[in-house]
């Protein structure tokens, strides 16, 4: 009947960075993978804890500077509030295709079953604890316990 | 494409095993590949999901996929995975007989 060789399983979604563009690829990327029936977990390392900050995870903002995808001048982008701006316009696009913001893109993920871990060494780095992350994070694990949780599968750095 | 048989009626399948005209569903149909998934026995939240499925298709012309569908259908997201553990939107869309979903979120 379906074909099923070289079916991907599991896949692990590292998230490094803080930017909207940098968190939303991987949030789709677990998402997707659950909606196929794969097994998915996410690990949010370095500036990407702040997508599973609680003060911050609801004000992750488009890089206006030196992102040459948004095809703005440099000069402009550096304006005071330009980020804002950029990301205020992002948001209405994304509510037009109905992709949810990130706090209810992650509450999503995680009902779907997704597992949710911060990085240790990241958490260390800005004075970070369980209680600063959103309910939703299982747990602040190492990039050994990263791996053993990854085994088998698909690992995806973004 | 091929034929598979269910509970007695020929269906054309796509190679994923979709449904390519939906007018060849029953629900005796949904039944049996609800087995052959593994999921087993419907229970009535399989039936309501089904249901949203079946008519959003005839609606738009396509099912939703795994957010959209829990609007629709008023179905929790953690719930959706526990009925269709292996992807709600296209496991609920196989047994309902209509195309897999296409969408990213």
């Amino acid at each position: 009947m379906s074909d099923k060789t070289e079916r991907i399983e599991k896949v692990s979604v590292i998230i490094s960075k803080g930017s909207l563009e940098g968190i939303y690829p991987g949030l789709i990327m677990a998402n997707g993978a659950r909606a196929e029936g794969m097994e998915a977990n996410l690990f949010f390392t370095f500036f990407g804890l702040d997508a599973v900050h609680r003060a911050r995870h609801e004000h992750v903002k488009v890089a206006a500077v030196g992102n040459p995808g948004l095809h703005l001048a440099t000069w402009l982008g550096g304006l005071p509030g330009m980020s804002s701006v950029m990301t205020h316009y992002m948001a209405h696009k994304m509510d037009e295709l109905d992709i949810p913001p990130i706090p209810e893109m992650i509450e999503m993920i995680a009902e779907s079953g997704a597992g949710l871990y911060a990085c240790k060494a990241s958490a260390d780095l800005f004075g970070l604890g369980a209680a600063d992350l959103i309910d939703q994070v299982r747990d602040v694990i190492t990039v050994g316990e990263f791996y053993a949780l990854a085994a088998g599968g698909e690992i995806i750095f973004t | 494409m091929a034929v598979m048989t269910y509970a007695g009626t020929d269906v054309d399948v796509d190679a994923e095993g979709f449904l390519t005209d939906a007018s060849q569903w029953n629900e005796g149909v949904a039944a049996e590949i609800a087995r052959a998934e593994g999921i087993g026995e419907l229970t009535d939240r399989h039936w309501l999901v089904i249901g949203v499925m079946r008519r959003e298709f005839e609606e738009k012309g396509a099912g939703p996929a795994v957010r959209a569908l829990a609007k629709v259908s008023g179905v929790g997201i953690a719930e959706l995975y526990q009925l269709f553990p292996k992807g709600p939107a296209k496991e609920a869309a196989k047994i309902a007989g209509i195309p897999k979903p296409r969408g990213c979120i």
